[in-house]
């Protein structure tokens, strides 16, 4: 068991428990050595401090003028999820570091109140006596009747995991950004309303003191004013002037720069609601003709019919009313679109932070394989934003000028100081940390002792942390004071090229661990300005003496030179990461040095002597997008080309890669990676599905591979079987049993390529008579079996189109398909692996055919391979030089080749479709002879 | 029980290794024909025209007007090549109308609708710019689709099938007749046009199924019981008439055959097509090889399909396509024999089955067996097995491919996979090329 990887399986999935229940118990001397810090507590997973709830949860609080910091809603609205925490406590912390002056009311030479469009503020910070950490975004919401019309809250994603609030806070900042946006967008609708009607009361208490001063003027013909009559003047001017004032305060609610709006993705007015919003201005039309922008009165007049009220003169600042609540101050719509988002985002960040960093990475990655990735993958997900995306794809060419121009130009300090701005010094823990880790603990390591190594890095974290022993319990890790962190990725993008100084420096110290304040802010950053001096002025308080180069990029980075070369290649680690993620089995150190060699670089030291790779993963956001821009130039696909020539240049590459998937296999069953560690800052034992989108996929993805794993066992003919889904010839599975005919085709689509990005070319349950145009369609098809005339016919087309489809007959079990005698297969699907879980095998499944992707990607894109050199030469001697690369170059052998040659093609009609039309369905063959197998 | 020669799941011969299904039409489609290098129309009961690109399998265009099935195609190009070719194309249809279609555009051009009955073939004389259309009776029309003029009323059957002769004659097939008539300009000059009967031939036994023309000196005919008659073109006359070469006595060298009895359906003369010098048969479920030089049948695969041959077609390079109401379509080479004599199998041996053969002389057929071995035999080197239902038809692009279609409705491109390939990584590279992805960009 000790070489097993299941063993560091700990709760990610379900069907965990039923797995391990069915396994005979241990033999004494394999089991895992007990918790050595049991004593501290019983489960080794609780946190040094343990945390007071069960797991991650969003707190909106609000600064009450009445009674001061308050809690007002917890996403989930659960109990159970804050248990004994407490929030009141809490909120007064998260609450007391809003530093922010928001300034609202008579700034000096204005005669009127002014409104101040403040930005939100985000702030990390740390409780450590709470065990807590949250990142906290500060929002003001306008209130007619607050004090200077604002009204402070604050939205908290509150973690017991400091690493997850670090590394997710641009993820973080991003959502919550959205959310505060969709928020406020209701608020000003809300204030618009508010003092709409408040006009409505003015105006009318206008006409009534008019004319009750007009009474009084008749009824006095004294020829001076009675002190009444000086009182009703007095009012009267005075509500006069409250009129102008509100009206000058909704010309400027109204005048709210809404194209923030139209730059950000989100878009929070349905059309629906927007011509709802039109009528109802329609009908408006005359009452609000008189305000100043008309355009824009449409979207505050939804107010069907008010009845004004005579406004009391003296409208007493009282403190015993009622203030509004949230939901009273936004405007319905929009409230709940924020509790929707606020949900999404605490499902989208529920559970480990290195599964979150995983995805995220893996998700990168294949954004970048724009070529190859809808062959194996699910890359529906990949478009989230496709106008963003397509805005870049238009603007690809002179992007990446700009880029280039940066590159050339903009020295390093620029660079240096964006990335700096919210990265705090506080973040070279985690390496400084591993550092220690790597003396202290690696002798003795052995791979089943990572639960409790991850508990020492906890132990280890507390004694590096100075402010944590030091009794001061709030941290203010770092701040952000808005969202653009998409601005500035531009710029950003340049930073692994610039020969900057500071990569190569260690990064340790510079962080105050002792510290006289109880509150520390270790960073800010404005974020519009990225001027250093500015910077400091502004935020005095903020540490900003060493600007690092942003460790986010550590992981994962790749030189500038060879970046489009290891882009596929990455890609590999990265699957292989995922596997090791989950089953700590794969030993990367050992497989290419192309990748390992600009590590060093960057003074991480991120190897240990054997070569075992030990940088947590890392978000991976600006590499990304740097590739992002890098490339461009298509509307469709935006990545690929640069990289095409570096390729064929390389002589590593191809030797590497072999390597790469002839190692993985063998080490994947008794290597023992260190990474999986990094894992196991398990905050919360829920699940997490990182992408809402991909929940029920990661579930199919689990269950295909079990069902994957089982079929490679049970059937012995397995290899050709599959050889023949990934050379594109179609399977019929053919069954009396829906449900195990569906299993079959579940188990056997993950081994099915993609023919376009649209849809999986599997048909789970089909019942009538097969057709030409399905084999087209459709590559892996279940077939019902009947006992009927109708069977025969069925039967009978089978036999009849027996040189297009493979069959596999799940009663008799028997399967007819072409002969295979290729590698590929095997190490895609031994029957004697040692992986037993669905998700494990499906990752393992994954890193192969992304090996195979990469080889059909390479294979398609030279140009000597399938083109004459020359004009003169023959298509014979480019057949031959073909196959030589294919066999020798790649090395591939036999049945191999049609393989990547099927995928290739697809590769190939994916490139030059139309950006308009769909892929031509068009039907590849063989006429190869079938041979019977049987168990 | 079927003897149909079969090839196996190994065809290294056969180029098509790739297809495209276009779907369409919403009947059985009966007719394709190619407009130029790389379009063509088809058509059939479902009244629909449709184009398509031979060379992505695009439809072009949908071309409606017809309300019942069509009966007859022609494509009708303009002859002067120096202006941009107009591609047109005729269609006649059971609604009584013949409708010209521009293939560039899609619209109809004109149509006609004063037919008293169905038209059933339809011929264009390129060098006199005038067309022919065939129902009951023969119209002749020029380009602006006037009728020039017209036979008296023929037979209620109407015409069957025409072919066109020298010296401005044509033949139509009427029933069992053959009738030639010649087309004579008007002596005032203008572009008028007479027709006039000049010759019925009714050699034939039973109704005429197909008419080709050779070459100038010669064309053939071939009838329901399976007459296959070569005519002189320019007088007329018979040259040889073959009556029982499709008989399976005669030509013992194929494979015994055990056949109960043998029905008019299984020896009528489907579809004819030749070169210049072999006439190629489709004869119930045989192809047969008849060399005019020699007279006599050279090769022949006597159940070449598991169902009526419905159309044959002689390609360049010694082969030859042939698709049936089986659903298949096979592709046959025309190879020498390479020993002479044939294994003299005793035909005695067949007639130990006792059963089929009927009323034929073992005797004979031994005597006759040494001069009429075939030299050549008809090999089959690839079978394309894609519709469910019959095959109609057949149009072959040379390189392109072969597009058949059929009575399922559906049309398949067959493509030859290897070029196919090549020419997309040929468009990924001018596609990459354009985009400047080429270039280094470090």
């Amino acid at each position: 068991m000790i070489s097993a990887p299941d063993v560091v399986a700990f709760t990610r999935e379900e069907e965990l428990e039923d797995e391990l229940c069915s396994e005979p118990p241990l033999p004494e001397e394999y089991s895992v050595p007990l918790f050595p810090f049991a004593s501290h507590g019983a489960n080794p997973w609780a946190k040094v401090a343990s945390s007071k709830f069960t797991r991650d949860f969003i707190l909106i609080s609000e600064f009450s003028e009445q009674v001061g910091p308050q809690p007002l809603l917890t996403i989930p609205d659960d109990a159970k999820v804050s248990g004994t925490f407490d929030l009141n406590y809490f909120s007064l912390r998260i609450m007391s570091v809003d530093y922010q002056a928001s300034f609202v009311g008579h700034p000096p030479g204005s005669a009127y109140p002014k409104l101040n469009f403040v930005e939100d503020s985000k702030v990390v910070l740390g409780d450590s006596k709470e065990g807590a950490f949250a990142y906290v975004h500060h929002l003001t919401l306008y209130d007619l009747e607050a004090r200077g019309f604002v009204r402070p809250f604050c939205m908290a994603y509150i973690s017991a995991d400091e690493h997850k609030i670090m590394q997710q806070f641009q993820e973080l900042s991003a959502e919550f950004s959205k959310a505060s946006e969709c928020l406020k967008t209701g608020n000003r609708k809300a204030f618009a309303n508010e003092l709409e009607k408040k006009l409505k009361d003015l105006d009318y208490t206008r006409t009534v003191l008019h004319n009750e001063t007009e009474i009084q003027k008749k009824a006095n013909d004294k020829g001076y004013y009675t002190t009444q009559a000086i009182e009703k003047a007095n009012e009267l001017a005075s509500v006069e002037k409250s009129i102008i004032e509100h009206q000058d305060l909704l010309k400027q609610i109204r005048s709210y720069p809404y194209r923030k709006l139209k730059e950000s993705d989100f878009h929070p007015y349905e059309p629906e609601c927007a011509l709802d919003q039109v009528n109802a201005g329609c009908d408006q039309d005359l009452t609000t003709s008189d305000l100043p922008e008309p355009g824009e009165t449409h979207l505050y007049t939804h107010m069907p019919s008010y009845t004004p009220k005579l406004i009391k003169a003296k409208s007493a600042k009282c403190f015993d009313k009622k203030l509004k609540t949230l939901e009273e101050l936004c405007d319905i719509y929009f409230f709940t679109q924020t509790l929707d988002q606020l949900h999404q985002i605490e499902r989208t960040f529920r559970g480990d932070v290195c599964y979150l960093l995983t995805d995220q990475i893996s998700r990168a990655l294949l954004k970048q394989q724009s070529v190859t990735n809808f062959l194996f993958e699910d890359v529906s997900f990949l478009d989230e934003k496709p106008h963003e995306k397509q805005y870049r794809g238009c603007q690809g060419l002179s992007q990446d000028a700009i880029d280039r121009k940066c590159l050339e130009e903009s020295p390093a300090p620029k660079v240096v100081i964006s990335l700096g701005s919210y990265k705090s010094s506080v973040e070279c823990v985690p390496i400084k940390m591993e550092q220690e880790v790597e003396d202290s603990q690696e002798p003795k390591m052995t791979e089943s002792m990572t639960f409790e190594h991850q508990e020492n890095l906890d132990y280890l974290d507390a004694d590096i942390k100075g402010s944590i022993s030091s009794g001061e319990s709030i941290e203010v890790l770092g701040t952000e004071k808005s969202a653009p962190g998409l601005t500035k990725s531009e710029s950003q993008a340049s930073l692994p090229v610039s020969p900057s100084p500071q990569v190569g420096r260690s990064k340790v110290g510079s962080r105050r661990t002792v510290s006289e304040d109880s509150i520390e802010v270790l960073s800010t950053c404005p974020s519009e300005s990225l001027i250093p001096e500015d910077f400091k002025a502004s935020y005095p308080s903020a540490i900003n003496e060493e600007p690092y180069v942003d460790d986010e990029e550590g992981g994962l980075r790749f030189t500038p030179k060879l970046n489009t070369d290891h882009a596929d290649e990455q890609e590999d680690i990265s699957k292989q990461e995922n596997l090791v993620q989950v089953d700590s089995a794969c030993c990367i150190g050992k497989e290419s040095p192309n990748f390992l060699e600009p590590l060093p670089d960057l003074g991480q030291k991120p190897c240990d002597e054997d070569g075992v790779v030990r940088i947590p993963p890392q978000p991976y956001r600006q590499a990304e997008q740097r590739l992002r821009g890098s490339f461009g130039g298509f509307p469709s696909h935006d990545g690929i080309s640069g990289g095409l020539l570096p390729y064929e240049l390389d002589p590593h590459y191809l030797t590497s890669s072999r390597e790469v998937s002839k190692s993985s296999l063998d080490e994947c069953s008794d290597s023992t990676s260190y990474i999986s560690s990094a894992a196991s800052t398990c905050s919360d034992r829920t699940p997490s599905p990182a992408h809402l989108a991909c929940q029920a996929s990661e579930r199919h993805k689990k269950k295909a591979g079990q069902n994957a794993l089982r079929f490679i066992r049970q059937y012995p003919f397995a290899h050709p079987a599959i050889y023949s889904l990934l050379s594109g010839r179609t399977l019929i599975v053919l069954g009396e049993e829906e449900a195990i005919v569906k299993k079959l085709v579940t188990a056997l689509s993950i081994f099915v390529p993609n023919c376009s990005i649209y849809a999986k070319p599997v048909k789970h349950w089909v019942t009538s008579p097969l057709h030409i145009v399905d084999f087209q369609k459709w590559k892996l098809i279940g077939l019902q079996r009947m006992v009927s005339p109708a069977g025969v016919n069925v039967l009978h087309t089978l036999s009849r189109y027996s040189r297009y489809i493979s069959i596999l007959d799940a009663d008799s079990k028997t399967l007819r398909c072409p002969l295979y005698k290729g590698t590929l297969v095997s190490r895609l699907a031994d029957h004697r692996t040692q992986i037993k879980r669905g998700s494990t095998y499906y990752m393992h499944v994954q890193s192969i055919l992304t090996q195979l992707c990469s080889k059909a990607f390479l294979f398609t894109f030279c140009h000597h391979l399938h083109l004459p050199i020359s004009e003169r030469e023959s298509e014979e001697s480019v057949v031959n030089r073909r196959m030589n690369f294919l066999k020798l170059q790649l090395g591939l052998a036999n049945e191999d080749i049609k393989i990547v040659q099927y995928l290739a093609e697809l590769l190939k009609l994916q490139y030059i479709q139309e950006p308009g039309q769909g892929v031509n369905p068009l039907l590849r063959f063989d006429y190869v002879p079938s041979f019977l197998y049987k168990i | 029980k079927s003897s149909v020669q079969t090839i196996g799941e190994e065809q290294i011969q056969n180029p098509y290794t790739e297809l495209l299904v276009l779907k369409g039409h919403q009947d059985i489609v009966r007719f394709l024909v190619q407009i130029d290098d790389c379009r063509f129309a088809s058509a059939g009961d479902d009244g629909i025209v449709l184009l398509w690109n031979a060379e992505t399998g695009e439809k072009l265009f949908e071309l409606h007007g017809h309300t019942h099935k069509i009966t007859a195609i022609a494509p009708f190009s303009s002859p002067d090549a120096s202006e941009e070719k107009n591609h047109l194309i005729l269609t006649a249809s059971a609604d009584r109308t013949v409708i010209i279609w521009d293939c560039t555009s899609g619209r109809q051009v004109q149509k006609v609708s004063c037919f008293h009955s169905t038209v059933k073939c339809l011929t264009v004389l390129q060098r006199l710019d005038v067309w022919l259309s065939g129902g009951s009776d023969l119209c002749v029309w020029n380009r602006k689709l006037d009728l020039l003029c017209k036979t008296s009323h023929l037979t209620d059957a109407g015409i069957s099938a025409l072919v066109e002769l020298p010296k401005n004659c044509v033949a139509a097939a009427v029933g069992k007749e053959l009738i030639i008539f010649r087309l004579i300009a008007t002596i005032d000059g203008s572009e008028g046009w007479n027709v006039l009967e000049v010759k019925r031939l009714v050699d034939h036994q039973d109704n005429i199924l197909s008419l080709v023309s050779v070459n100038d000196l010669t064309f053939v005919t071939g009838s329901h019981v399976g007459e296959l008659i070569v005519w002189n073109a320019l007088d007329w006359t018979k040259q040889v008439t073959e009556c029982n070469f499709w008989d399976s006595s005669v030509h013992p060298d194929v494979q015994p055959e055990i056949k109960l009895s043998q029905s008019p359906n299984e020896t009528s003369v489907q579809h004819l097509t030749s070169d210049e010098e072999c006439v190629f048969a489709a004869v119930g479920k045989g192809i047969y090889v008849y060399n005019l030089q020699m007279k006599r049948v050279i090769a022949c695969q006597r159940t070449a399909h598991d169902s009526s041959v419905l159309h044959i077609e002689k390609l360049p390079n010694r082969q030859l396509i042939s698709c049936s109401e089986d659903g298949s379509v096979r592709i046959w080479e025309l190879r020498e024999k390479q020993q002479l004599p044939a294994e003299p199998v005793a035909t005695g041996f067949f007639n130990m089955w006792g059963f089929g053969r009927a009323n034929k002389q073992g005797n004979q057929a031994a005597k006759k067996m040494q001069e009429n071995t075939p030299m050549y035999f008809l090999e089959l080197v690839g079978d394309l097995i894609g519709h469910s239902s019959a095959v109609q038809m057949f149009l072959y692009f040379g390189e392109l491919g072969l597009a058949t279609c059929s009575a399922d409705h559906l049309i398949i491109l067959w493509k030859d996979g290897e070029r196919e390939s090549r020419l997309r990584s040929l468009t990924l590279f001018q596609k990459l090329a354009q985009n400047g992805d080429l270039q280094l960009r470090f």
